[in-house]
């Protein structure tokens, strides 16, 4: 798979004007100072953050024994349980289902993994029309985009490049930039195809083993219609969402949206425990990569991620590059440390997306160690030499001249005079670092730190 | 496909490197002498909920026939308030589909929340609470539980094949991150405080 060129990527969202970038900076942050804000009511958030970390560390180290039992008690209550080791398997199965069915058209809620399993194109070139039902899938698909973000997938675009994409997809008015209305016109041309679907699919983000429900987490209603209409309702389910126990959600209901929007909860938390009466229910239980994950000293944490997408609204890399530079399912962040195990050369820039502020790991509800991870895929990169030869060798240098301190002295001399004297061209150019583009180098004095520090020493001496 | 023992097997390969840590112990947080209708009411509000306290179901029906004067077909699951669309009727989900006003009785309310529970029991057709464009709900004041550690405590809660915590109506800010109410399922929900009858209970 060819290497996903993130700066490119980048560089394409941040030039094409000077309203997006600000626009999603703006609307992100404020998610976070949402959480923050909500957060802050609790007392025992704190407390809360600890036992999610805790419940799924205990359930991820037992993963086998709380996988079988939740299988049990779903079968029990009439559900059929199919098991996936990966993308290829999961779509297969959920094809099996919905051809044994004759079903033409499906209606589905958001799911990253199927987002992941790439489920959406593989249906389509089968035969089977899909139809995202969340309004922000929903103008992913028509704008043939993967999801930006975990929890708003269309943030990085304007109510603006919405009005224009509805005006030619479902004749809207392209002048009416109303979120409102724009929603009511989606709603109404949503309405019909939800109910004259033949199958419904919706993910799952938490599975009780103790029983056999798994719960599904939206604020549009769109999962509970997607699962109450059509006869058969197909879910597709990660196995690191299993919880042992019903009362593990009263822990994790009340972070999951406090941390993704700062509302108290999403407006719809669903629970199902078994089909209803005529009606069919499945579920796709899917590896996909997890249990070689969890064998991963460094990494097997990420899998306690309940796809909150805090990590995301909080980091000023991904808040000015905007989700699609990833160029994967999951960006951010938590993109940075779970698509690599996906595909190491494909994602190999990811882990070099971030400035290690640390920020992440200072709002993830459940303490997964991001930034660190970060700096671990780093390393890995730099030993697989998945890393350009010249920033690789660059590093080298600085290895070298770090450890040697005569060494250091002479460089850091000669670099001070450098910057001083060489144009902007060069110390500024974006062609040789695109990073260095809006930004500025501030002006160096003509003396080095050892120099003052030595001089000043001597002074304080005296 | 995988069989479930090929499927167990690799995890119990990945799980060879890891040290089984314990699972702890999960307070329900509960707070000394408080008054859950109010906190309740709060949370309600934040949820754009406008709620009222009657003493009977014609009272609610007059409130909800100003409110939403030009509904034109109810749908009730509960046998106080008669709608004029018999849900027993209803052969197929999508058959409420020209519903204005859907109504039924919440089984609990979490005060922290400001949410209600719903099963099938008491929508008696799931899509009731989806496909009408209102809603008005019933609630009996004593049915409140604090937080959604006490919710889940609850013995039985997660019998029902089917079971949703309800917020409010359904929103989105998927476009411009602006907030906008009424986007799949209902644009509105109206709730009652109303005791249930000890008669239809069998109290």
């Amino acid at each position: 798979m060819k290497k996903v060129n993130v700066e490119k990527n980048a560089a394409e969202f941040i030039y094409q004007d000077d309203i997006h970038v600000t626009e999603h900076d703006k609307n992100l942050w404020n998610a976070r100072q949402k959480r923050d804000t909500a957060a802050a009511q609790i007392p025992e958030w704190e407390e809360l953050r600890n036992l999610a970390s805790a419940i799924k560390e205990h359930t991820l180290t037992h993963l086998d024994q709380y996988l079988e039992q939740f299988v049990t008690n779903a079968e029990k209550r009439g559900i059929k349980v199919h098991f996936a080791n990966d993308a290829a398997e999961h779509n297969a199965i959920a094809y099996e289902i919905l051809s044994s069915h004759r079903v033409k058209n499906i209606i589905k809620s958001k799911s990253m993994l199927q987002e992941e399993c790439g489920m959406t194109p593989f249906l389509e070139e089968k035969g089977i029309g899909v139809l995202e039902t969340d309004l922000g899938e929903r103008i992913q698909q028509l704008s043939e985009q993967i999801p930006s973000h975990i929890v708003m997938p269309a943030i990085h675009q304007t109510k603006e490049d919405i009005a224009k994409l509805f005006a030619e997809k479902i004749g809207t008015d392209p002048n009416n930039t109303d979120p409102a209305s724009l929603n009511t016109a989606m709603r109404n041309n949503a309405r019909p195809k939800f109910l004259l679907a033949d199958a419904g699919m919706t993910g799952g983000n938490f599975a009780i083993a103790e029983t056999g429900t798994f719960v599904v987490c939206t604020n549009e209603g769109n999962a509970d219609l997607t699962a109450s209409l059509p006869p058969l309702h197909i879910a597709s389910i990660g196995i690191e969402k299993i919880l042992p126990k019903a009362e593990d959600l009263g822990v994790f209901i009340r972070i999951l949206s406090r941390s993704a929007l700062g509302t108290p909860a999403t407006q719809y938390t669903s629970h199902f425990t078994g089909p209803r009466e005529g009606a069919e229910m499945h579920i796709i239980l899917t590896d996909n990569g997890r249990s070689k994950r969890l064998a991963m000293d460094e990494f097997w944490k990420s899998l306690k991620c309940i796809r909150c997408g805090a990590c995301m609204n909080t980091c000023p890399v991904y808040r000015r590059s905007s989700g699609l530079a990833y160029g994967a399912t999951y960006s951010g962040p938590i993109g940075i440390i779970i698509d690599p195990t996906f595909d190491a050369k494909k994602y190999s820039e990811l882990p070099f997306h971030s400035s290690l502020c640390g920020s992440c790991s200072e709002v993830c509800p459940v303490h997964i160690n991001i930034a660190e991870q970060i700096m671990d895929w780093r390393k890995v990169m730099m030993k697989n030499k998945e890393v350009d030869f010249s920033r690789r060798m660059a590093f080298k240098a600085v290895g070298v001249m770090l450890g040697h301190p005569k060494l250091f002295r002479a460089v850091e001399k000669v670099a001070y005079n450098a910057i001083n004297i060489l144009p902007e061209a060069i110390t500024e150019n974006k062609t040789l670092d695109p990073w260095a583009a809006h930004r500025k180098l501030p002006d160096v004095k003509k003396e080095t730190f050892r120099e003052w520090y030595i001089k000043n020493r001597k002074n304080n001496e005296q | 496909m995988s069989s479930k023992e090929d499927f167990l097997q690799s995890i119990r390969a990945g799980l060879a490197k890891r040290t089984p840590t314990a699972y702890p112990y999960i307070p329900t947080f509960e707070q000394a002498g408080i008054d859950l209708k109010a906190v309740f009411e709060k949370n309600l509000k934040l949820a754009a909920v406008d709620f009222y306290d009657v003493s009977s179901v014609e009272e609610a029906q007059k409130i909800m026939q100003e409110r939403l004067p030009d509904v034109k077909v109810v749908c009730s699951a509960t046998d106080e308030w008669e709608g004029n669309k018999d849900i027993d009727a209803v052969e197929q989900p999508r058959d409420l589909d020209d519903v204005g006003l859907g109504v039924f009785r919440a089984e609990l309310g979490v005060a922290e929340m400001g949410m209600i529970w719903v099963t099938e029991k008491s929508l008696k057709v799931n899509a009731l609470g989806y496909l009408s464009q209102h809603l008005a709900v019933l609630l009996d004041p004593a049915e409140i539980t604090e937080n959604m550690h006490t919710a889940y405590q609850r013995p039985g809660l997660l019998d029902a094949n089917y079971g949703c915590f309800v917020m409010g109506s359904s929103a989105t800010a998927d476009i411009g991150a602006v907030l906008v109410r009424g986007a799949q399922g209902a644009k509105s929900l109206t709730l009652f405080f109303l005791k249930t009858k000890d008669d239809e209970t069998g109290k």
